[in-house]
C-alpha cells in the first residue's frame, strides 16, 4: 500500500471514504513529513494542533456519512491568504504577527469542504518574485537538485512554498496565487501541477492584494485530477468580491474524459523566443506530437502582441502594488517603528524597514508610473496594450480550442542566481504573463526533465472559463508524458 | 524618459518609504533600466485602442443597502501596533 | 452684482463651491457597516472599512440611487457609464491610503441650479459635476499631548462632491446657492444637509478680478461648516486678496483654512507638500454602468422640488413670487401649508402661515415638527375667519392661545366667548353709547371738520365688545348713527 504522504489527493480521498485510512493518520503523516522537511523552509506558520483537530472532526463527519468533497485532505496554504487566528505575513515584515480575524473566501471554501490545514506557506514577499527568495522569511529549498550538483535550487515564485511542500510530498495539496506565472512557474520548476483559473473564477476576498487585476487564486497538485478535485473546492462567487464571477462551479474531475480527438490545439508561433533552451523547444515539439498523437489536431495561431505582454505587465502590476500596499502604513496592523517620531517618520521608516528590496522596487515604479505627467504614457499605454493582448487571445480562440506553450524558458535555477538583475528574473515569467494580461485559464504540467534532471513543464491555456477543456487536454498531455519521476528530496538520492 | 536622484528621492516621499543615500543611487539605476525596459511599448501603436477596464465581461455588481457589519471595535484594533482603548493612535498630527 | 471698492479700483469676485454632501444611507458606500452619527470609537467599522488586507469593496445600490436622484434634481446630465478611481495619499484617517472617488468619469456631468435672491429674482448658477466618494475617518488631535487618535467611524461613508461652476459673485450668492443646494437635497432625501453635524461641508474657491477682466489665481478655502461661517469666509478671503493685489503683489494658489474665532483665512502649508494622487480606476471595481430605465424610473419616482412647488404655488394660488419661495424652501413647511390651504383661501392662509405661525415658530426657537399648533387647527382657524366667526383681531389672540394651550380655535372661541356679535341691535347699543358719552367727537365728525374721527369711533366700538364686534357692520351701523 502507498505511504501516506504519497498518495495523491484523489488516491486519499477515495481511501478516507472507503475508511482505509482516518484523516487523523492521514493528518499525522503529513505533519511528521511538514517536521521533517523544515530544512527546505517550506512553511512560515505550521499548525499541527489545528491539523489534527480538524482531522478528528473530519473522521466524526466521515462516520456520520457527512463528508465534504475534500473531507480530512491536509493542505498547505500559501500565506497569502488570511486566516483567521493564523498569522499571516505575506512573506513581509511589515505584517509582523498579523493574525487575521476573518478567513479567506478559498480558504473558508476548502475548510467548508472538509480540508485540514497544515500551515501557511512560504513565498516572495507581497508573491512578488519569481524564485522566493524575497521572503522575509528567507529562501525556499526546492526539493529537487541538478543531477551530480548538491547546489539548492530555487522551488520558483511566488507560491515557492506551496510548491515545495506538495512535490515533497508534505501535502496533498497547496493552494497558491497567480499574478503573472506564480502558480505555473513554481509547478513547472518542482514537476507538479498548478492552475490559474479565470479570473474571477476563485474569489480574491481575503487574499493579500498585489495587482488586484491580475491576481487569482489556484490549486498546485501531483496530478491533474487533483488539481481539478481542489478546484472545484477553492472556485464560486463570492459577493464580497466585485470582481467574482457569479456563474456555476462545474465538477471539473468529470472533464478528464482522456478524449482530445477532434480538439484544436493553437501553438503560439510568437512563443518561439530568442535564446530558448534547446531542451524546451524539444520538449515543447514533444507535447504537440503526444496532443496530435491523442487525436487533436495542431494548428499554429499567432498572438502578434505577445512580446510587449512582460513590460506592459510590468506597468500594471507596480502601479495597482503601489496602491495596494499603501495600507501597510503601522497604524492598524503589523510593523511600526519609530513610533515617537513625526507622522511622515513613522509612516518611512516603517515602510522602509517592512518592504524588501523587490517590493520597494516596484512600489517605487508602481509610484512613479502613475504620477503627474506620466500617467498617459505608462500606466495607459499598458492598459491599452493588454487590450491588444486580449485581442489577440480572442481571435485565436475562434480557430482553436486550447493553446500549448511552455510553462517557463528554464529549468530551476540556483538560489542566488539571476539576484542582480531584476529584469532577467521577471523573463521567468516571459509565458506565462500574456495570459495573465488576459485573465485566461492555465494551467501547467510536468512533461519532462531537463538534461541535467530537473523538471520541466508545459502550459496549456484555453477560453475564459474554459478550464474544462483546458484539464481535460492537460490530462491528456500528463497521461502521455507519463512523467513519473521522483525529486531528490523524496527519492533520497 | 529617465529618473535622476531627485526623481527617487520625490517618488519615495510620495510612496512613504525611507530610502538611504546609497540605496537611492543605485534606485536610479534599477528603476532606469527598468523604464528603459518597459518603455519598448513605445513601439505600438495604440492611437484609438481602449484601455483595459476589466478583464472579465461582466457587470459592476450592486449590493442591498443593509447594514451586515461593524460592532467589532475590538476585532478592528486587535491587530493595531498602539492602540488606546479603540482608538488606533499616530504620532501627533499638527494642523 | 456687488463689487468690492479698492484704492485703485473696483475688483469683482469670482467664486465656485464644492460641496461634500453625506449621502442618506443605512449602510457605508463599500462596506455594511452603519452610516449613523455618534457611535462609540470604531464600533461602525467593518473590516473592509479598516482596509484589512485582502479586504474589497462592495458598492452599495442605494447610494448609487441616491447620486442619480441628486443628478436629477440639479437637472443634470446622468452618466451611463462612471468610474471609480483611487486618489491616492497617505493620511492616518485614510486606512486604505488611497480614497475610491470618482475622477475622469463622474455619474453625475453638467446641470444648475436656480437662485433666490432676497429681491424676489432668481439667477442661474451652473453646476460642473456630482460624483460619489468614501468620507474619511476622524482624527482626534486633543485627547493626548503626543498622540493623535484615529475614529474610523466615517471612514467609507458615502460623499457626494457637487461641484459649481465659478458663477457666483458674492457672498450673499453663496448664501442662497447653499440654502437652494440644501433645500433640494432635503426634498429629495438624499442628505440631510446638518452642517454642524458635518454632513453637508464646503470648499470656496475664490479669486478676484477687474469687472470683465481675466480670471484671477484663486486660493482653496476648506471645509467651513456653516453658511454664515462661509460668508464670513468669502469677506475675508476676498479682502486679504485685494489687500494682496492693490499693493502689487500675486495671489498664491493654495489651500487655505477660515478660522471662525479670528474670522479670517490662514494658509493650511502642511497640505501644500507636493501633491500627486496619482488617481487610477480602482481595479477591484468594474465601471458603474447603469439601466436607462433604472434612471427613468428613479425620476418617475422623483418628488416635485423646489422651484417647479413655488412655480405651482404662484399660478395656482396666485402667491408673490417672495411669498412662494419662503414657503417651498423647506419641503415640510410647503406641505403644512398646502395642508392649510386645501379648500380655503390660499393667500389668507399663505399669510398667516408665513407671518403668524412661522413668527412664532422663530419666536419659540422651535422645528415644525415640534410646533403646538397643527396645520389642520390652523386651517379649523381660518375657518372661524371664513364664515365671520370671528373677526381677524380676535383671531390672532385666539391663535397665541392656541400656540399656549394646543387646543382648537372652535374650543377657545366657546370657552372664552368670543364669537363674532354680529347681532345689529347689539352693536348699536354699544354705538348709541359711546356716541352719547363723546359729544366733542360727534362734532368733530358730522361739522366735516375731522372726517378721520371715525376710525376712533370704530375703535371705541370694538373695545366696548371687547372686540367681537364685526368691524364692517360696526362701520356700517356708525355712518349710519353719526349721519354721515
Amino acid at each position: 500500500m502507498t505511504a501516506a504522504t504519497d498518495m495523491t489527493l484523489a488516491e486519499a480521498r477515495d481511501r478516507l471514504a472507503a475508511k482505509d485510512i482516518s484523516a487523523a493518520e492521514l493528518a499525522s503523516a503529513h505533519i511528521q513529513a511538514v517536521e521533517a522537511a523544515r530544512p527546505l523552509n517550506a512553511f512560515i506558520t505550521e499548525t499541527p494542533e489545528r491539523a489534527l483537530e480538524m482531522a478528528q472532526a473530519s473522521d466524526a463527519r466521515i462516520a456520520k456519512g457527512e463528508a465534504g468533497l475534500l473531507e480530512g485532505i491536509p493542505l498547505a496554504i500559501k500565506d497569502l491568504f488570511c486566516t483567521r487566528d493564523v498569522m499571516t505575513t505575506a512573506g513581509s515584515h511589515i505584517l509582523d504577527g498579523f493574525h487575521p480575524t476573518y478567513e479567506s473566501t478559498v480558504s473558508a471554501n476548502l475548510w467548508d469542504a472538509g480540508a485540514v490545514l497544515l500551515g501557511k506557506t512560504n513565498l516572495d514577499e507581497f508573491a512578488m518574485g519569481s524564485s522566493n527568495m524575497t521572503s522575509y522569511y528567507g529562501g525556499v529549498e526546492n526539493p529537487w537538485k541538478r543531477e551530480g550538483d548538491n547546489r539548492k535550487l530555487v522551488p520558483g515564485g511566488s507560491s515557492g512554498g506551496s510548491a515545495t511542500a506538495v512535490a515533497a510530498h508534505l501535502a496533498l495539496g497547496a493552494t497558491g496565487t497567480d499574478t503573472g506565472g506564480s502558480i505555473r512557474q513554481p509547478a513547472s520548476f518542482t514537476g507538479i501541477v498548478g492552475m490559474k483559473p479565470t479570473y474571477g473564477r476563485c474569489s480574491r476576498w481575503g487574499i493579500v492584494a498585489f495587482a488586484s487585476s491580475l491576481d487569482q487564486a489556484g490549486p498546485m497538485t501531483r496530478s491533474v485530477r487533483d488539481a481539478a478535485i481542489l478546484l472545484r473546492a477553492m472556485a464560486g462567487h463570492d459577493p464580497k468580491d466585485s470582481t467574482s464571477v457569479d456563474r456555476p462551479v462545474p465538477d471539473y474531475e468529470a472533464a478528464l474524459t482522456g478524449d482530445v480527438r477532434g480538439l484544436k490545439v493553437g501553438v503560439p508561433k510568437e512563443y518561439r523566443i530568442d535564446g530558448m533552451s534547446p531542451e524546451i523547444e524539444a520538449l515543447w515539439q514533444t507535447g504537440i506530437a503526444w496532443l496530435k498523437e491523442s487525436g487533436a489536431e495542431i494548428v499554429e495561431v499567432s498572438l502578434p502582441h505577445t512580446r510587449y505582454a512582460l513590460p506592459a505587465y510590468y506597468i500594471v502590476a507596480p502601479a495597482e502594488t503601489s496602491s495596494n500596499l499603501a495600507r501597510y502604513d503601522g497604524v492598524r496592523y503589523g510593523l511600526r517603528e519609530d513610533g515617537d517620531a513625526s507622522l511622515t517618520e513613522m509612516y518611512e521608516a516603517t515602510r522602509g524597514a517592512g518592504f524588501g528590496a523587490e517590493v520597494k522596487r516596484r512600489v517605487l515604479i508602481g509610484t512613479y508610473v502613475l504620477s503627474a505627467g506620466y500617467y498617459d504614457a505608462y500606466y495607459n499605454k499598458a492598459r491599452q496594450v493588454r487590450t491588444l493582448i486580449a485581442r489577440d487571445f480572442q481571435e485565436a480562440f475562434e480557430n482553436v480550442d486550447v493553446l500549448l506553450t511552455p510553462t517557463a524558458p528554464s529549468p530551476a535555477f540556483a538560489m542566488g542566481e539571476k539576484m542582480d538583475d531584476p529584469i532577467a528574473m521577471y523573463l521567468n515569467d516571459v509565458f506565462t504573463v500574456p495570459a495573465s494580461m488576459a485573465g485566461l485559464p492555465g494551467i501547467s504540467v510536468p512533461a519532462g526533465l531537463s538534461g541535467e534532471g530537473l523538471p520541466l513543464g508545459l502550459q496549456l491555456v484555453g477560453r475564459p472559463f474554459d478550464e474544462e477543456t483546458v484539464i481535460r487536454a492537460a490530462g491528456v498531455l500528463e497521461a502521455a508524458a507519463g512523467f513519473d519521476a521522483r525529486p531528490t528530496f523524496v527519492t533520497g538520492s | 524618459m529617465s529618473v535622476d536622484v531627485g526623481t527617487v528621492r520625490r517618488i519615495a516621499s510620495l510612496a512613504r518609504v525611507k530610502v538611504e543615500d546609497a540605496q537611492a543611487e543605485a534606485l536610479v539605476g534599477e528603476l532606469n533600466n527598468i523604464l528603459s525596459w518597459v518603455e519598448q511599448l513605445g513601439e505600438l501603436d495604440t492611437e484609438g485602442v481602449p484601455p483595459m477596464t476589466s478583464v472579465v465581461e461582466m457587470e459592476l455588481p450592486l449590493r442591498a443597502d443593509a447594514v451586515t457589519d461593524g460592532g467589532v471595535a475590538e476585532d478592528i484594533v486587535k491587530n493595531a501596533p498602539d492602540p488606546s482603548g479603540r482608538f488606533f493612535t499616530v504620532p501627533k498630527v499638527v494642523e | 452684482m456687488s463689487l468690492l471698492q479698492g484704492t485703485t479700483g473696483e475688483w469683482e469676485m469670482v467664486i465656485g463651491l464644492e460641496v461634500h454632501a453625506q449621502v442618506i444611507s443605512n449602510s457605508k458606500l463599500f462596506s455594511g457597516a452603519s452610516t449613523t452619527f455618534g457611535a462609540a470609537p470604531n464600533s461602525q467599522v467593518s473590516i473592509v472599512d479598516a482596509a484589512m488586507p485582502g479586504m474589497l469593496p462592495v458598492l452599495n445600490r442605494e447610494c448609487v440611487a441616491q447620486a442619480i436622484r441628486t443628478g436629477l434634481g440639479l437637472k443634470a446630465k446622468i452618466n451611463l457609464v462612471s468610474v471609480f478611481e483611487r486618489k491616492n495619499y497617505f493620511y492616518p484617517d485614510l486606512p486604505q491610503g488611497y480614497q475610491i472617488s470618482q475622477y475622469q468619469h463622474p455619474i453625475v456631468g453638467e446641470g444648475s441650479i436656480l437662485l433666490d435672491l432676497d429681491n424676489g429674482e432668481t439667477r442661474e448658477v451652473g453646476i460642473e459635476r456630482l460624483h460619489l466618494e468614501q468620507d474619511a475617518g476622524k482624527s482626534l488631535h486633543d485627547q493626548h499631548p503626543r498622540k493623535t487618535f484615529v475614529d474610523l467611524n466615517r471612514s467609507g461613508v458615502a460623499l457626494m462632491e457637487i461641484v459649481s461652476k465659478p458663477d457666483m459673485r458674492s457672498a450673499e450668492e453663496v448664501g442662497a446657492y447653499l440654502r437652494k443646494l440644501r433645500s433640494i437635497l432635503r426634498y429629495l432625501g438624499t442628505c440631510d444637509g446638518n452642517m454642524d453635524e458635518g454632513s453637508m461641508r464646503c470648499d470656496v474657491n475664490l479669486s478676484l478680478r477687474r469687472p470683465g477682466g481675466p480670471l484671477g489665481t484663486r486660493t482653496e478655502t476648506k471645509n467651513v461648516n456653516s453658511i454664515r461661517f462661509v460668508q464670513q469666509a468669502i469677506e475675508a478671503e476676498a479682502r486679504r486678496q485685494m489687500e494682496i493685489l492693490e499693493d502689487g503683489g500675486s495671489i498664491e494658489q493654495e489651500t487655505r483654512l477660515f478660522d471662525s474665532r479670528r474670522g479670517e483665512t490662514r494658509s493650511m502649508r502642511s497640505k501644500e507638500e507636493a501633491h500627486d494622487y496619482r488617481y487610477f480606476p480602482d481595479p477591484d471595481l468594474l465601471p458603474l454602468e447603469l439601466e436607462p430605465a433604472w434612471v427613468e424610473d428613479l425620476k418617475a419616482a422623483l418628488p416635485e422640488l423646489p422651484d417647479d412647488k413655488k412655480a405651482r404655488f404662484m399660478a395656482d394660488f396666485g402667491l408673490s413670487a417672495y411669498d412662494a419661495g419662503v414657503l417651498v424652501a423647506e419641503r415640510a413647511n410647503a406641505d403644512f401649508y398646502e395642508e392649510v390651504a386645501k379648500g380655503r383661501d390660499a393667500k389668507l392662509a399663505a399669510n398667516w402661515v408665513i407671518t403668524n405661525f412661522f413668527g412664532a415658530l422663530n419666536a419659540s426657537g422651535k422645528g415644525l415638527e415640534e410646533a403646538p399648533v397643527t396645520a389642520a387647527q390652523l386651517g379649523g382657524l381660518l375657518d372661524l375667519l371664513a364664515d365671520d366667526t370671528i373677526s381677524g383681531r380676535i383671531a390672532k389672540d385666539v391663535f397665541e392661545e392656541m400656540w399656549e394651550s394646543g387646543k382648537d380655535a372652535a374650543v377657545i372661541v366657546e370657552e372664552k366667548g368670543l364669537k363674532q356679535i354680529t347681532d345689529t341691535g347689539a352693536i348699536e347699543a354699544a354705538i348709541a353709547k359711546v356716541i352719547a358719552d363723546n359729544p366733542g367727537q360727534v362734532e368733530q365728525y358730522t361739522s366735516g371738520a375731522n372726517p378721520k374721527v371715525i376710525g376712533w369711533f370704530v375703535g371705541q366700538v370694538m373695545k366696548a365688545t371687547q372686540g367681537k364686534a364685526n368691524p364692517g357692520m360696526v362701520n356700517q351701523l356708525l355712518k349710519k348713527h353719526l349721519g354721515g
